[in-house]
């Protein structure tokens, strides 16, 4: 089957800005990669369930118990901005 | 003394006749030699280390002894968080970050009296096999350093076999322990998935990244797993059972066991001298008497395709947070969105981006099915080729990687030739099985050839009780040639 | 043509367990920002989550109290968007395998019952909160949002509806009983002004007796039932205008403006959104056993229609009761309180579903906010039994109460409403009155009782208003007898 890849519609859901040069070497080589990838297509899977994990466990849970928490300085020390104990970030789009 | 084995070292710690500082000094020597054309480590930390060797001797004076691994210099991937020393995972978008918590394996090292020697190099976030793909320089392979170390463990496979380390830590989410442990000729295995914690593993792949020893010999990889293995309350797919026995029957030989030869897992990509070589060694299994026994795993030839969709697709969601908000670098914007996109795009390597796109692709609406679910599809029919091979034989075996160490370079502009040297290791990733690389000699060129013993999920021991016996029978005493000049 | 409002309304319930979904770290509301956060609800590099049993102990109980199917087992999927306030840009969440799945509400609305089918209810996890701040100064450069996490990876509850319901009262309707469901079963404080309980509608319009959905309108930002109910009611006649003037309604979503009373698009982020919803692979199968799902059954306290129905038992009218469970939270247990301490069921009913429905309403209030109490409730019940308060007077001492202005007698005292209620004063002026009007007396001494009331008017007059009209009235009986 022919790969059709939006590539920059995919470069957008994963928020990577790429130029369009980039855009277009990305393209050319995710169409060889999926292109084998699309083997996959060919096995005939029908009545087989997917595996998401490779693990048979279920109910694998925590007690609704309270554990400290970080110290917030040093967490902030890690931030690229902050202020008055908040991260601090550029505005929203909509906010403009 | 920095090419101790783990249970030379042991008891040589225990009688006196070296002290953990005398082997962190060396270790720490021993990367001061090398680094500059090894380049194992992004961070080595010579006075945490000699801190922690002191009080590890300390330990030993008062008489308490917290296991096997007290006082051992281990090199720690950086894809495991570290409480005040930088991890970088091998990414700009990480450089200079500062965890302020342990990874639990990190935490088992540090309880046990470990003594770690520092964070080592690998692909960005575990991408790749070469170790080429680091924002920080490629590593090189001690055995040639025009070649490639493997990956993405690469730094912690080259520490053990430059002797900068006596256990390295490194991760496997599609053979990232057991290809560099064969291109490297030391020790590698993959867990079977949830015995280690991967809580602090800085994910790539969750349904398929173990994190895993790298060690001289095959009984230190049973120790060092001995000390790694265990439930974590902090991850949901740690087992719970308890810890299963590994030892039992190490020395017990081969015989009387049923071992498969994959088929699937030979032939056209495969070099000749690594093909010489499996062959030989399976000869040897057979002449110690093991039933050798030809197995046909059809799902092999499309484990690679399923994998290059489950493992981009999970990491495009596993590498979302790296967005500047809360840690790591940045690129300014003047919108939210805009400096998330930029910090991404200038944060991430190629290849990290590449599989970011791949995963994204994948699991979009409208591709999803195709793609993605037929993965999962496809992974379900390589777990059952698996379990039916393994009603009949008790471990499997097939060479390590297609090929010996590679030239540097002489696969970053082709991905897809890349991915093909997982072929062998993926599988196991898939189902979730132990396995593990074992040296059985070099090719022409003298560089190292592995051997992987794979078994059924929870099969450590007959794994490790294969590979000792391989071990024993190959006798494979080889060292990187440079050693004498570095020692 | 006439056209039918089809409403679906998701409603998000933050759980009031201890600790978050998937860390130890507290959830409760309102501590200094970025306190309450830890390496996996701030999704640090490594850090991997782990349930909360609680939580999923309680939303089995949200499933059973709504009828619905446990699935003996579900698991969590990843929703992946970034956004700078979700720590991980994808959101633990579920997607084809939730924990209850096709359930119903029985929702009264005027004395009549509807059946509102719930699609499904999931666990999810809250995102943190941003805070849009203005520029420090300068004009261009300085506008930001700060964050804060303390919010983020609160266990989520989300309960959908199918899209039964078809007016704005009856969406309110089904959102207060909704809230008092969960409130009864003592998972969520069920806050609106906290954002404990949030609300998204979806909207479309139809021509009346159609089968077909039109273009759904999803509606945000509601934060009372009230703007629930003016939200929808806008959005209804802006389809209905957009429609009849022969346009088509797109699907998007859109905000309401409460100050403006009108919904308005909100400019879509990316285009269509793509979720790309997989199995989140840090986490294994919830499953419940028929014998689990029957213990926590077990654990079910008494629910919003048994409690109305043991109410109408006891003499309540089916009004009063469905108000009491299902109206303004906390009425339901001032009444049970007051009840037990001894107050006459139906007059607190009366009181409390009459006069302090009405205050709440006009005042756009709630009850905890207000200064009354249950042992308010049992004095001014008290007092009017005793004959010491006019019901009309009472009505001027609950508004005080209500006010703050304190107990019942204070502001009885206060307000100098207490009754006379001393038969001999009474008496007194009753003969005073009589003795003046001895033309009415004869009229009611010979069986003509036109004047009677004349009569009681002039003794309240006499007596300022305040003797109680019944012993008024049995004391000019008697006169009129001798
Ligand atoms: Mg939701
Ligand atoms: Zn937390």
């Amino acid at each position: 089957m022919p790969i059709d890849i939006d590539i920059a519609h995919v470069a957008r859901l994963a928020r990577l800005g790429l130029s369009d040069a980039e855009l277009s070497h990305y393209q050319a080589q995710l169409a060889v990669i999926l292109d084998h990838a699309a083997r996959v297509q060919e096995i005939d899977t029908e009545d087989v369930k997917p595996t998401a994990h490779p693990l048979s466990m279920v109910n694998a849970f925590r007690r609704d118990e309270v554990r400290p928490s970080l110290d917030r300085t040093e967490v902030l020390e890690q931030a690229p901005e902050h202020e008055d104990g908040y991260f601090r970030v550029p505005p929203h789009l909509e906010t403009q | 003394m920095s090419e101790y084995t783990l249970s030379g070292a042991r008891t040589a710690l225990r009688d006196g006749s070296v002290s953990a500082r005398e082997l962190i000094d060396a270790a720490l020597d021993r990367a001061a030699k090398t680094e500059a054309e090894l380049h194992a480590f992004l961070t080595l930390d010579h006075d945490g280390a000699r801190l922690a060797a002191d009080a590890a001797d300390a330990e030993f004076a008062a008489g308490r002894d917290a296991g096997p691994l007290q006082g051992i210099p281990v090199a720690v991937k950086d894809n495991m968080v570290t409480r005040g020393i930088e991890t970088t995972a091998a990414s700009q978008i990480l450089a200079g970050y500062v965890p302020p918590y342990d990874a639990t394996a990190v935490a088992r090292l540090k309880e046990q009296n470990a003594v770690i020697v520092g964070k080592t190099n690998m692909d960005e976030f575990a991408m790749g096999s070469s170790t080429e793909n680091s924002a920080f320089g490629s590593s090189r392979n001690p055995w040639h350093t025009d070649r490639v170390p493997g990956g993405s463990s690469g730094g912690s496979a080259i520490a053990v076999a430059a002797g900068s380390a006596i256990v390295g830590l490194g991760s496997d989410t599609g053979g990232s322990i057991r290809q560099p442990a064969a291109l490297c000729g030391v020790v590698g295995m993959k867990p079977t998935y949830g015995l280690v914690s991967r809580y602090g593993l800085i994910a790539f792949a969750s349904s398929l990244d173990q994190i895993g020893p790298l060690t001289r010999t095959v009984e230190d990889s049973v120790t060092a797993l001995e000390a790694l293995a265990g439930h974590d309350p902090l991850d949901a797919t740690s087992y719970r059972g308890d810890r299963p026995d590994f030892r039992t029957g190490l020395d017990g030989g081969v015989a009387g066991l049923r071992i498969g030869v994959v088929r699937e897992l030979s032939g056209e990509g495969f070099d000749a001298d690594v093909e010489t070589a499996f062959r030989r060694t399976v000869d040897l299994l057979s002449e110690a008497g093991a039933e050798i026994v030809e197995v046909s795993l059809p799902s092999m030839e499309t484990s690679l395709s399923a994998y290059y969709l489950i493992a981009p697709a999970e990491c495009s969601a596993n590498l979302a947070r790296f967005d500047g908000v809360r840690y790591g670098s940045r690129h300014d914007g003047a919108t939210v969105e805009e400096m998330m996109t930029a910090t991404r795009a200038d944060g991430f390597g190629q290849e990290v981006i590449r599989r970011i796109l791949l995963g994204t692709y994948a699991l979009s609406a409208g591709y999803y099915d195709a793609f993605y679910g037929q993965a999962q599809k496809v992974r379900t029919l390589v777990i059952r080729d698996f379990e039916s091979a393994y009603r009949r034989v008790d471990a499997l075996v097939s060479p390590t990687a297609p090929t010996t160490a590679f030239e540097i370079g002489s696969k970053t502009q082709d991905p897809l030739s890349m991915y093909l040297s997982d072929v062998c290791t993926i599988p196991s990733n898939l189902a979730g099985d132990p396995a593990i690389s074992v040296p059985v000699g070099c090719d022409g060129d003298g560089l190292p050839i592995g051997f992987q013993i794979m078994a059924p999920a929870l099969g450590e021991a007959v794994m490790f009780r294969v590979a000792h016996t391989v071990e024993q029978l190959v006798g494979f005493e080889q060292r990187p040639p440079m050693l004498e000049v570095w020692a | 043509m006439s056209w039918e409002p089809v409403i679906g309304i998701e409603v998000h319930v933050e759980l009031k367990t201890n600790s978050k979904m998937f860390c130890g770290c507290r959830a409760d509301f309102g501590a200094a920002p970025n306190t309450n956060i830890c390496p996996v609800c701030l999704a640090l590099p490594g850090a991997l989550p782990v349930p909360n049993e609680q939580a999923i102990e309680w939303i089995v109980r949200i499933g059973l109290a709504l009828n619905c199917t446990i699935a003996p087992e579900s698991i969590f999927h990843r929703k992946n968007y970034f956004y700078a306030d979700l720590p991980k840009n994808y959101q633990i969440s579920q997607y084809d395998q939730p924990v209850c799945t096709t359930g119903h509400l029985d929702v009264d609305l005027d004395g009549e019952t509807t059946r509102v089918a719930i699609n499904r209810v999931h666990q999810e996890e809250d995102t943190g909160k941003s805070i849009h701040v203005g520029g420090g100064g300068r004009i261009h450069s300085a506008e930001a949002t700060l964050l804060d996490f303390n919010r983020a990876g609160v266990p989520l509850v989300e309960i959908v509806s199918e899209p039964d319901i078809h007016s704005p009262a009856q969406a309110r309707a089904y959102a207060q009983q909704l809230r008092s469901l969960v409130e009864s079963l003592g998972v969520s404080d069920a806050k609106l002004e906290e954002g404990s309980m949030r609300f998204d509608a979806n909207v479309s319009i139809r021509p009346t007796g159609d089968e077909e959905l039109g273009a759904k309108v999803e509606v945000k930002n509601m934060n009372s039932f009230r703007s629930l109910e003016r939200a929808l009611a806008y959005e209804i006649d802006r389809q209905t205008e957009v429609r009849e003037s022969g346009r088509r309604i797109p699907q998007e979503t859109r905000h309401w403006d409460e100050a403006a009373g009108i919904t308005q698009s909100m400019r879509s982020k990316e285009g269509s959104s793509d979720y790309r919803y997989f199995a989140e692979p840090d986490l294994v199968p919830i499953v419940i056993s028929e014998e689990r799902r029957e213990e926590i059954r077990a654990t079910l306290p008494e629910l919003p229609h048994e409690r109305i129905a043991r109410y109408v038992e006891s003499g309540l009218d089916p009004h009063a009761a469905s108000v009491l469970v299902s109206g303004e939270m906390g009425l339901g247990a001032l009444f049970e309180e007051a009840v037990q301490n001894g107050a006459d069921p139906k007059q607190v009913a009366n009181w409390l579903t009459g006069e302090t429905t009405a205050y709440l309403r006009k005042r756009e209030t709630t009850i905890e906010r207000t200064a009354l109490t249950a042992a308010h409730l049992v004095q001014m019940t008290g007092m009017l039994t005793e004959g010491r308060l006019s019901s009309s007077a009472a009505k001027d001492v609950l508004a005080g109460v209500l006010e703050g202005e304190g107990s019942p007698e204070d502001v009885a005292a206060a307000r100098d409403l207490i009754q006379m209620s001393d038969t001999g004063a009474i008496e007194s002026a009753v003969d005073s009155v009589l003795a003046s009007n001895p033309d009415a007396l004869e009229k009611l001494r010979g069986g003509d009782m036109k004047p009677f009331g004349f009569l009681v008017g002039q003794v309240m007059r006499a007596t300022g208003g305040k003797a109680d009209p019944k012993v008024v009235n049995e004391i000019l009986r008697d006169r009129a007898a001798r």
